[in-house]
């Protein structure tokens, strides 16, 4: 099974810290994404900007908007990958990840989602 | 190179089949050298990894399971090496590991002695009484029986994402805790052992209780429990399992004759009895003879000799109340229940007639203990159907569907509402 993880984090407060402060979570991070990287699980791993742009279809034209569909304090900063057997060891997988660690007062957090599986009937 | 590939498909048919085979004696084996389920779980995987990449190479060892024990140590102490560097807890357990199972000491895994002992741990921590009901439920058969978290989840008709955090807390309360991976000592064992058929019988009901829809995934979970119960046998060959193999052996063996093609209940009495399995009536009849010969039998054993005695009879007239009247006695002595008392009493309604069986069933009723369980409506009603007393019998049919929840239950206590109108 595929699983989907997104990793959170509070936009405001990470845009406010000062660069030593990204560089002190960056080392904090690495251990864990090493430990990731090495569980021969992980499919793809990107980061995103904060950049957000809507697509939509609007009185039955394509409408492009500024911003995300809905307003949150925490927003997807990063997706990865996982290959596992089961949901539970997808969590202890995604559990690796550094936002399951580190960033606590960033708001720092993961959400798995399988990838559904089109049933072949 | 056409050759190379089938090799190699053989090497990985060859590694499927020992996961298959071998993946959860691995496992158990795992969580006892290194402590802790998690990280024994993440090693016995990359040990399977390692095999698929070594033994096209190297070829197939001569003990598969050794070889993926010893893998999967060095790769949980490599793991742990790893993580040491930000967690002080688990620099400790490497030393541990390291002091405890290091190069040069011995190693019981490696000759194959203990490796089934592993196996009875594992189930006795996954049915340890700390644990709810539910808990040891779901980790009994994701890690004794090798089901996916979304197979569990389907099978009790709850979301994965529910069932995952059940296991993920049962898992930590173990490490918290430390409930320990070990078979219980003797004067520990009866009750320990108890917890463990429970949950077994828990798993064997979910998937023999009637329902519509998911019906197919459900008959899966009571071959999964039988399945359990033979495991358990091999490992710990007691009474009391025994006579909860053959109880559930005995009640499968009526699958087919249990339900209509409509998928309505058919009761016990009315069952066309040539759809009875007798392969299966013949291995529960001897697993009973076997449980109750040892003289320490309990409840399961019991009631597996009443279900024998119902599937020896060629008919519900030819069926020898007598004696399952007799078994009821002692199971209420043994084992005392106002249920039991209840299925005593339909038991005296066959052996003494309708009357002397309704005056004991409302004797349990009027005492509260069973006033609000559907089938003491239900019993009460059909004895009152045998009396010919008409309208009491409807009163009772109508207060058993209004108590009961299933919905072949519900159609099959409408129907016979109906036919009295």
């Amino acid at each position: 099974m595929k699983y989907l993880c997104l990793a959170y984090g509070d936009q405001s407060k990470m845009e406010a810290l000062s660069s030593t402060d990204m560089k002190a979570i960056g080392r904090e991070c690495e251990p864990h994404m090493k430990e990731l990287q090495g569980s021969g699980h992980l499919l793809s791993d990107q980061g995103l900007t904060w950049e957000v742009t809507s697509i939509r279809p609007k009185d039955g034209k394509v409408s492009v908007t500024d911003g995300p569909f809905v307003e949150t304090k925490e927003h997807v900063g990063g997706v990865f990958f996982i290959e596992a057997r089961d949901l539970n060891e997808a969590i202890r997988i995604a559990s690796m990840h550094p936002a399951a660690h580190v960033g606590e007062h960033l708001g720092w957090g993961i959400e798995v989602r399988p990838v559904a599986v089109m049933d072949p009937k | 190179m056409a050759e190379a590939g089938g090799s190699a498909q053989r090497v990985q048919d060859t590694v499927d089949a020992v996961y298959r085979s071998e993946s959860r004696r691995v496992l158990a084996t795992l969580i006892r050298l290194l402590g802790d389920f998690d990280l024994a779980e993440e090693a016995m995987q990359e040990a399977f990894a390692a095999a698929v990449r070594q033994w096209p190479r190297d070829g197939v060892p001569a003990n598969p399971r050794a070889w993926l024990v010893s893998a999967g140590r060095f790769k949980a102490i490599d793991a742990i090496r790893r993580r040491a560097r930000f967690d002080a807890s688990v620099a400790r357990l490497e030393q541990e590991l390291e002091a405890a199972y290091g190069p040069d000491s011995g190693d019981a895994a490696r000759d194959g002695s203990g490796v089934e002992d592993d196996r009875l741990r594992l189930i006795f921590l996954c049915c340890h009484p700390a644990l709810a009901a539910d808990a040891q439920v779901a980790l009994t058969l994701r890690e004794v029986c090798g089901l996916t978290t979304e197979e569990i989840a389907r099978a009790f008709l709850t979301t994965a994402s529910t069932l995952a955090q059940r296991i993920v807390r049962a898992k930590a309360k173990i490490r918290d805790e430390r409930i320990p991976y070990e078979v219980p000592a003797r004067e520990e064992l009866a009750d320990r052992l108890d917890s463990v058929l429970r949950v077994i019988y828990l798993v064997f009901n979910e998937g023999y209780s009637a329902s519509s829809g998911a019906s197919v995934t459900r008959s899966s979970l009571s071959e999964e429990a039988i399945r359990l119960a033979r495991l358990l046998i091999e490992l710990l060959p007691e009474p009391e399992a025994i006579g909860l193999l053959a109880l559930m052996v005995l009640h499968e063996s009526r699958r087919a004759a249990r339900v209509d093609p409509d998928g309505e209940i058919v009761l016990l009495a009315d069952q066309d009895r040539s759809l009875w399995n007798r392969d299966q009536i013949a291995e529960g009849v001897r697993l009973v003879e076997e449980a109750l010969g040892s003289r320490r039998f309990g409840p399961y054993s019991l009631q597996a000799a009443i279900a024998a005695l119902h599937a020896d009879a060629a008919s519900p007239a030819a069926t020898d109340w007598e004696q399952i009247v007799g078994l009821y006695d002692v199971l209420a002595r043994v084992d005392p229940s106002p249920v039991v008392e209840l299925n005593r009493a339909v038991a005296v309604a066959m052996r003494d007639g309708p009357a002397a069986g309704l005056v004991l069933v409302e004797e349990i009723i009027g005492r509260g203990e069973l006033s609000d369980y559907h089938l003491a409506h239900a019993v009460r009603a059909d004895l009152y159907c045998r009396l010919g007393r008409r309208e009491e019998a409807a009163e009772a049919y109508a207060r058993a569907l209004s108590l009961a929840l299933q919905e072949p239950e519900r159609r099959f206590l409408m129907q016979r509402l109906k036919e009295l109108e």
